[in-house]
């Protein structure tokens, strides 16, 4: 690995001060599983990198009644634990369990996920389903950008050089709503998302009609994707197989999948219709309060 | 251009202070400065579980943390599983169970087994297999390895009542 | 099992607590990265990023400056070897290429080669050395396709290659190739055969390049001393064959070169060659300090020796009642960058499990330009596996024959020729059938709509090969046993233990040590499932040597000849029924005359050879083509298992590595030769979370060359899984898989396009 200083900075405005000093020479390291071996192997060669866990703010995880606040240092284990997580955010849950494995999940955190700007993420599918809210602090000021939004390329985002994404803020969940990610993946664990796909559904109180859904889907394009009119089109319809079929459709229309290692395009497409309807199916179980445990994998 | 740092922790349940560049990761320093080599190392990308060690409480590839990152942690390794000498359940366990061939990814596999026991005491062989699919064997198949987690839970459950 | 009267034993059959245990739960145990030597320097490499292409230019002036660097070498520092055929214990080796292997010398054959070495005070160091050293190189196209390599107009890899003809093959022409070498085996009338089958199957398939997979990369730490006297620590499966590369390749005396065997992390066939070794040697001659040199994961992917991909067509023809009658195949194995890949053992295991009256068999190997392969536990067997099991399959559905009684019934047996030429001795293949068809899984009925069971058989051959061992009697009756097998997965304790039965002494009463090439005879590799069969028989011949040199002891105690003495149990008997245990006598040694210590040596004996037979079922989703295994049973030919747990543990090994081999494993490579995949991340083998428990059937049918009847069981255990995961593929869904892995894209594809007529 090549040479470079390391900051542990205890306070945001301390961190974005070292940023901001350092002319884009720097790298934040939050739970260190991409950057480390990123590192290592070349692909960055930050002269300086700046731990920024102990920042108080980063570290957050609160379900409040503005919504969830996820720090964007907060590593995964944190998230997928938390009750409110769990019971409210079941997609993110259902990412932070799958990133990586159990050692990967001690350290790596959301945030770090989409500052890594992989189009296969776990977690930004499951982020922009939620639709979550990136906060960015910067030397002038915060700013904030949807999760849809954060991505613009393979490894490559909206955070200029002196900019800090301190936290990823979720609207609070309506009742009736339920969400879940599910991602194919050759093994049962350690691997990544060949297609990943996140959605939330929100029903009417008859748990017939879909008032409202937002879905994100990982792998099948150069970044995670919101599929904007797949989850317009659910808005008013009655659960039906046809219904879910209109769904598949229209996120098919927005994926340009690659064919590479973890599988061919016209396999990702294939996979992006079942997962889509797979996963709409089990976010309208959950709204309709059936829990549907999920096994990893299968 | 060394920037060498002085860090402090506790490994093993033992104060420990050593040099260490930024670039160093955890593993390489237990292994090359502290000379606790029964930490392994197999991919230095996290991918195998070799060099899992549990730090503050939770069980992490030491080749994706630096060693700087350790200032002020709690660490423990292979070596400080069993502080009297003998053999504790875990241990035991994969020895009597045959659990292992060739023994290089038997350090990590007893720390994530600790790491289980810590969080779920009775685990289901379903929790085991995903817990422990961060860690690779090549040699046993798993099968053995699994049996043994199950034996050294149920022997703990028993020692610690 | 036991398919028949077994001797009583008292050692051998038992699960005692392996003596290298206690070490390997603590860390306390050191393998070839632990080792650390005073002032030693750390090692790295230039590695090309070309698949194909001349070296036209290196200049290490830039990292020769750097503070800290102590030494670099390229291909200049490597003796040149000429045209030299060097056996090695695995087969002869031209020196030529192996060297060329370890250093590129004009040409880089695949990613990854080695172009130059640093040594350097720490590893940063020495790794920021190497990217400061500039290699100029002319491109050639590279050549990745196996039968495009093979084609008369394909660019060539090797200039010095010409076509080998082996068995009744023609003799090549005197023209450059990438086909290394042409194999033919043939038996009976091939013609006549097929004339006389009702049913004939045939099949093309395709395999990809896999790895190993061993956790632990390769390492080697050497000091080339003042007085010319080279020591190397390393993991290896071989330190004799180990201490022969290094000095062939170094053109030193053997004798000049110790080879320290440290614990090794598995190898599967592919810790033999050396890699690193020379390279270590050479900075350590320029610097006069030990220099240690580490793989990186993605080195190991790259450059080290993965067995072949490979392309085969097979055809098998029957009597509507079921009699096997011919058998056809031709295979092409990719060599990699040299010569080498275990084609002629793929053509010798093709129908190796069958009695086949008519059979001709066709062998190439072809250089391409990737890493130049090597052993991998059966190697080839578990390609030809793939074929000729899932055509039995279909004989076996066109037939309307139960799988297992098909075996049975074509079964090889004592007495069976082989295609390639030797007959059987006893061996235990129609017995692992029948373990299957008794067996509780085969019997119980697999229901669910997407689930199938396959089943699935296989073979190795085992060898023999030489072993040697002394064993010293300790004056509190416990034995040191030395011996130069090193272990990969308890051989230590399953030696012991045949030396402990033959003594009649206990399995924890003998303290067995593994040293290095300076301080044992000549052992050959731990390969070829041989060390607890040939290093077994040693250790026997050693402890009957000590029950020689015991009565001798007991004799002179008795005031008797030491014919009157008689050895039994683990006493030692007078003519006056005088009693004394190993122990009581190895107590009053002291006064008794010389040190009591036993050799044993072992060359002769071959081994009858490895069958086993598998049944798994498998449950698929159908809209994503993503295979999980349910159930696993395994029932193999342990002859005689010493330590039924680590039988288990090999079978259990084996089959889970065979998983990974059919469903997941790959070399996944570009165009341009790079492989896109070099990570444990992407190259996925099993976890513990794909696999369900494997049961095992342990069937015992004793090879009559082993005193105990020992078979080995390291290798075999990996060939049926494949050909019987595609079985079970088919049986679900009802298509044939023809090309590994059968990853989800794969099988979703065949069963999305699938002849849904039938």
């Amino acid at each position: 690995m090549h040479a470079f200083d390391y900051k542990s900075p205890e306070v945001l405005a301390e961190a974005l001060q070292q940023l901001a000093d350092s002319d884009g020479s720097a790298k934040p390291l939050a739970g260190g599983t991409d950057l480390i071996d990123q590192m290592r192997t070349g692909r960055h060669q930050p002269t300086l990198v700046i731990d920024i866990k102990k920042v108080a703010e980063l570290n957050v995880l609160e379900c409040a009644g503005d919504g969830l606040h996820v720090g964007a240092a907060t590593p995964c284990y944190r998230i997928c634990g938390d009750d409110n997580v769990q019971q409210d955010y079941t997609a993110l849950a259902d990412a932070c369990n799958i990133i990586g494995g159990v050692q990967i999940q001690s350290r790596a955190s959301v945030g770090g996920n989409l500052c890594n700007s992989g189009p296969a993420g776990d977690s930004i599918p499951a982020m922009i389903a939620l639709r979550g809210i990136c906060v960015i602090a910067g030397s002038a000021g915060t700013r904030e950008v949807p999760v849809a939004e954060f991505c613009t390329g393979p490894g490559q985002n909206v955070l200029a050089d002196n900019e800090l994404l301190v936290e990823i803020r979720f609207p609070p969940r309506p009742t009736a709503s339920g969400s879940h990610y599910r991602r194919m993946i050759p093994r049962n664990e350690m691997d990544i998302a060949v297609v990943g796909v996140g959605a939330s559904v929100t029903l009417n109180e008859a748990g017939t009609t879909i008032t409202d859904a937002c879905i994100g889907l990982g792998a099948v394009g150069p970044t995670p994707l919101l599929a904007a009119r797949a989850g317009e089109c659910l808005v008013g319809q009655t659960v039906s197989d046809a219904t879910l079929a209109n769904a598949v459709e229209a996120a098919k229309e927005i994926i340009s999948p690659i064919t590479d290692m973890r599988g061919t395009q016209e396999y990702r497409v294939h996979v992006t219709g079942v997962l889509v309807r797979r996963v709409l199916e089990t976010a309208i179980s959950r709204a309709t309060g059936d829990p549907c445990v999920v096994r990893p994998g299968h | 251009m060394s920037n060498k740092r002085v860090v402090t922790a506790t490994i093993n349940e033992e104060t420990a202070e050593f040099l260490c560049e930024p670039r160093q990761t955890l593993l390489e320093v237990l292994r090359d400065s502290l000379n606790l080599t029964g930490t392994k190392e197999g991919c230095s990308n996290g991918n195998c579980g070799a060099c899992t060690v549990i730090m503050n409480g939770h069980a992490v590839v030491s080749c994706l943390v630096l060693g700087v990152e350790a200032e002020g942690a709690e660490i423990q390794t292979i070596e400080g599983v069993s502080c009297d000498g003998s053999l504790n359940e875990v241990q035991s366990a994969f020895l009597e169970g045959a659990a292992l061939q060739c023994g290089i990814c038997t350090p990590g596999f007893i720390m994530q087994t600790e790491a289980l026991l810590a969080e779920k005491s009775n685990p289901t062989e379903d929790d085991i297999r995903f817990y422990l699919a961060g860690n690779l064997c090549r040699c046993t198949g798993y099968d053995k390895i699994v049996r043994a987690v199950m034996a050294a839970a149920e022997q703990r459950q028993v020692t610690t009542g | 099992m036991s398919t028949a009267e077994k001797p009583s034993y008292k050692v051998i059959g038992t699960r005692p607590i392996r003596h290298d245990g206690v070490d390997k739960v603590t860390g306390r145990a050191l393998y070839g990265a632990d080792i650390k030597l005073s002032r030693m320097l750390y090692g790295a490499t230039v590695r090309s990023p070309h698949a194909h292409a001349k070296i036209v230019r290196i200049d290490t002036s830039q990292a020769e400056l750097m503070p800290g660097v102590r030494a670099v070498i390229t291909s200049e520092d490597v003796p040149e070897q000429g045209d030299r055929v060097v056996e090695l214990g695995e087969g002869a080796v031209n020196m030529r290429h192996l060297a060329a292997n370890v250093m590129a010398r004009e040409k880089v054959l695949y990613k990854g080669h080695v172009v130059a070495a640093v040594a350097a005070d720490d590893v940063h160091t020495a790794e920021e050395a190497c990217a400061r050293i500039e290699v100029e190189y002319e491109t050639l196209p590279p050549v990745l396709d196996l039968l495009k390599a093979m084609s008369a107009d394909a660019p060539i890899l090797n200039d010095d290659i010409r076509t080998e003809s082996i068995g009744s093959a023609p003799s090549g022409s005197d023209q450059q190739t990438n086909v290394a070498k042409h194999f033919m085996f043939e038996k009976g009338d091939i013609k006549q055969g097929f004339a006389d089958a009702d049913i004939i199957v045939e099949r093309t398939f395709d395999t990809a390049m896999v790895h190993q997979g061993y956790i632990e990369p390769h390492n080697a730490t050497a000091h080339w001393n003042a007085d010319d006297k080279i020591t190397v620590w390393m993991s290896t499966q071989g330190t004799f064959s180990a201490r022969q590369q290094t000095a062939e390749l170094l053109l030193m005396p053997v004798s000049s070169v110790k080879v320290v065997p440290m614990e090794i992390g598995g190898g599967f066939g592919g810790k033999i060659s050396v890699y690193l070794t020379p390279l270590a040697a050479l900075l350590s001659k320029k610097t006069g300090r030990p220099v240690k040199i580490l793989m990186s994961r993605t080195e190991v992917f790259e450059a080290t020796g993965p067995t072949p991909g490979s392309h085969m067509r097979v055809k098998l023809g029957a009597k509507s009642d079921g009699t096997l009658v011919a058998g056809e195949a031709w295979i092409a194995f990719e060599a990699g960058a040299y010569t080498g890949s275990p084609i002629g053992a793929a053509c010798m295991c093709v129908f190796a499990c069958y009695d086949l009256p008519n059979g001709q068999v066709e062998g190439f190997d072809v250089c391409v330009n990737k890493p130049r392969t090597n052993a991998y536990r059966a190697p080839g067997s578990t390609h030809v596996a793939m074929a000729t099991e899932t055509l039995v399959d279909e004989l076996c559905e066109k037939l309307k024959m139960d799988p297992t009684e098909f075996r049975i019934k074509n079964a090889a047996g004592e007495g069976t020729r082989r295609v390639d030429g030797p007959v059987y001795p006893r061996i235990g293949m129609v017995e692992t059938v029948e373990a299957i068809r008794d067996s509780e899984h085969y019997k119980t009925t697999l229901d669910g709509k997407f689930c199938g069971r396959g089943v699935a058989s296989g073979f190795w051959f085992n060898v023999g090969l030489k072993s040697s061992v002394s064993a010293t009697v300790n004056s509190d009756g416990t034995v040191a046993l030395v011996e130069g097998s090193t272990d990969i997965g308890g051989t230590r304790t399953s030696i012991a233990m045949q030396l402990a039965e033959t003594l009649g002494i206990a399995a924890e009463d003998v303290n067995p040590v593994v040293v290095d090439t300076d301080s044992i005879g000549y052992t050959d590799i731990t390969g070829g499932s041989r060390v607890t069969f040939s290093t077994g028989i040693a250790a026997i011949n050693a402890a009957i040597s000590i029950q020689e040199q015991m009565c001798q002891r007991a004799a002179i105690l008795w005031e008797t000849d030491a014919e009157n003495v008689r050895y039994e149990e683990g006493h030692l008997v007078g003519p006056s029924d005088q009693r004394l245990s190993f122990r009581e006598l190895a107590e009053k040694l002291r006064e008794l005359g010389d040190a009591v210590v036993g050799y044993g040596t072992s060359g002769s004996e071959t081994q009858g050879g490895a069958f086993g037979t598998h049944c798994v079922d498998v449950e698929i989703d159908p809209e994503l083509g993503k295979v999980q295994i349910l159930r696993y049973t395994i029932a193999q030919d342990a002859g005689t298992a010493i330590h039924p747990s680590y039988v288990e543990g090999q079978m259990q090994g084996g089959v889970v590595q065979g998983i990974g081999w059919a469903l997941n494993e790959e070399y996944w490579y570009d165009e341009q030769g790079e492989m896109h995949n070099p990570t444990f991340l992407d190259y996925r083998i099993p976890t513990c979370y794909d696999v369900p428990m494997i049961d095992t059937i342990i069937v015992e049918v004793p090879d009559p060359q082993h005193p105990y009847g020992v078979r080995g069981v390291g290798e075999v255990p990996i060939c049926p899984p494949p050909a019987a995961i595609a079985n079970a593929i088919y049986d679900a869904l009802g298509i044939r898989m023809t090309e590994l892995p059968m990853a989800p894209h794969r099988v979703l594809a065949a069963y999305l396009g699938r002849n849904t007529d039938d």
